[in-house]
């Protein structure tokens, strides 16, 4: 369902993807696991569409994001860093400019919406402006409007960065419940999420994937058997390789 | 067909969001607060309307090319600078909208505030239409002509607000350069540039000039040269928005 193809892009002079390939399938939940600046969010922004890989292609249910931009993103829910909003809407009304935006049939948006409000459990607070809402139901707006259009492919970076306990297991089951119907590629940090919420796990390192199985085979790389370790290891290693 | 709709088709989405959000915020408020607050004062005091003694609105016409040049690059300033800084840009960029719908929207959601400005202004008229008989046809043309000028001052200042995370240096680069073409054909920049370069060159900058394109409207003559200096204007503008809106893409 995602097929990514030799992406490739530099800012200035870094490097900051060089040569990222993998294929997702539906059912699968993706960790894309990386230090700070290991192109994580880079290598999310174009498949997403929003920046021009130099080389390479990202193929959306068969559609390529270079080639046919606006059918590959039509087949992709995207939550990008962060969560960005816009904070003088409520989130019914960021909804329904992102099903009108989806080109969701006018009939059938107050449907969507209400779905999408109903499955990231934000009904409580609709009446309010989202620039009031704490960073928790932020994320949630976020990824209300990424499955909005009940697209196959989701891509959802770092969606539980600064939440508390509850929220993340509240984001961790809407994944959970969402997963056998589509292809799931999560960003993170937080290595104690991946065991609970991913299926398979990729880690990169300096632009290039240094890493690919699932969480149990990633931690076997290491001597005490942790995914800590194992990543540190991985990441440390590929910087001493660099120098 | 079909190209034009793929194209256009975040046009609705974009425009309806825009506009929701100038009355959402006290933004489109203020502006027109403040906008028919000065437009009041220049033509009652600087330009003396009753002692003018006839039943026309030039004294009120006269200002809008210099009230546009400051007050409609505050009301476009945000349009794109607003979404770079708060990261919007990454969320609209990645939705499957062309390009000329999203710089359309968001021009004409700016270009309906000025215009509900412009209806605003509606007491003169009835004041002119009391005092005495006006031609009411010409007065109809001279504000539409003004709403012609209004967009191509919007396009500038949105085009402007895409190149920059920051409204306050889109508005400052914005009113620079509205001020370039509404100054071009004051009669004294027209005079050092005729004495500089020649009366061909000072014609071919009067031409260019939003006063010079908008003095046939104001005695209420309806020119076809000026409509679509003033629309081509606009579209020019508007091409550039959309290139520098996607650079973006290119990191």
């Amino acid at each position: 369902m995602l097929d990514i193809r030799n992406l490739e892009k530099t800012f200035n002079a870094k490097r900051a993807v060089q040569g990222v390939s993998f294929t997702l399938e539906k059912g699968t939940v993706l960790g894309f696991l990386g230090p700070n600046g290991a192109g994580k969010s880079t290598t999310m922004r174009m498949i997403a569409g929003v920046l021009e890989p130099d080389s390479g292609d990202a193929l959306i249910d068969g559609k390529s994001i270079v080639e046919n931009r606006r059918a590959a993103q039509a087949a992709l829910g995207y939550l990008p860093e962060g969560a960005p909003l816009y904070d003088d809407m409520t989130p019914p009304e960021f909804l329904t400019f992102m099903a009108a935006a989806r080109k969701i049939e006018r009939g059938q948006r107050k449907d969507a919406v209400e779905r999408a409000i109903a499955d990231a459990r934000i009904n409580t607070v609709s009446g309010q402006k989202i620039g009031s809402l704490s960073k928790g139901y932020r994320r949630r707006v976020g990824l209300a409007g990424a499955i909005l259009h009940d697209p196959p492919v989701l891509l959802l970076d770092e969606p539980t960065d600064g939440l508390d306990p509850n929220q993340k297991r509240a984001v961790r089951a809407l994944i959970a419940r969402m997963a056998p119907q589509k292809a799931i590629l999560i960003s993170t940090h937080t290595l104690t999420e991946v065991p609970a919420m991913c299926t398979r796990a990729i880690v990169v390192d300096r632009g290039r994937i240094v890493a690919d199985g699932t969480p149990d085979e990633l931690a076997r790389k290491s001597e005490d058997g942790t995914l800590e370790s194992a990543f540190t290891r991985l990441t440390d290693q590929a910087e001493a390789n660099a120098e | 067909m079909n190209v034009l709709q793929d194209q256009l088709g975040g046009f609705g989405a974009t425009y309806r969001r825009e506009l929701s959000a100038y009355f959402a915020t006290p933004m489109a408020y203020v502006f027109l607060a403040v906008f028919l607050l000065a437009l009041g004062v220049f033509t009652w005091e600087a330009g003396r309307f009753f002692d003018t003694g006839s039943a026309d609105l030039s004294t009120f016409f006269v200002w809008h090319p210099w009230l546009y040049m400051i007050f409609l690059p505050a009301l476009a300033m945000r349009l794109w600078a607003d979404e770079r800084s708060a990261g919007t840009d990454e969320l609209l960029l990645s939705l499957p909208l062309g390009m000329p719908g999203l710089v359309l929207g968001k021009l004409c959601a700016a270009w309906t505030v000025a215009a509900v400005g412009l209806v605003l202004t509606f007491p003169m008229w009835i004041t002119v239409n009391f005092l005495g008989e006006p031609d009411n046809a010409a007065i109809l043309l001279t504000y539409l002509v003004s709403l012609l000028m209004a967009g191509a001052y919007l396009s500038i200042g949105s085009a402007v607000s895409a190149l920059t995370g920051s409204q306050v240096t889109a508005f400052v680069i914005s009113v620079v350069i509205a001020f370039a073409f509404t100054a071009a054909g004051w009669p004294i920049v027209l005079s050092t540039v005729k004495n500089l370069f020649g009366p061909a060159t000072a014609d071919l900058v009067a031409q260019f000039s939003f006063l010079t394109q908008f003095e046939g409207a104001q005695r209420g003559v309806l020119e076809f040269r000026a409509v679509m200096f003033f629309l081509g204007f606009t579209a020019f503008w508007a091409v550039l928005n959309g290139l520098w809106a996607s650079r973006q893409r290119l990191g």
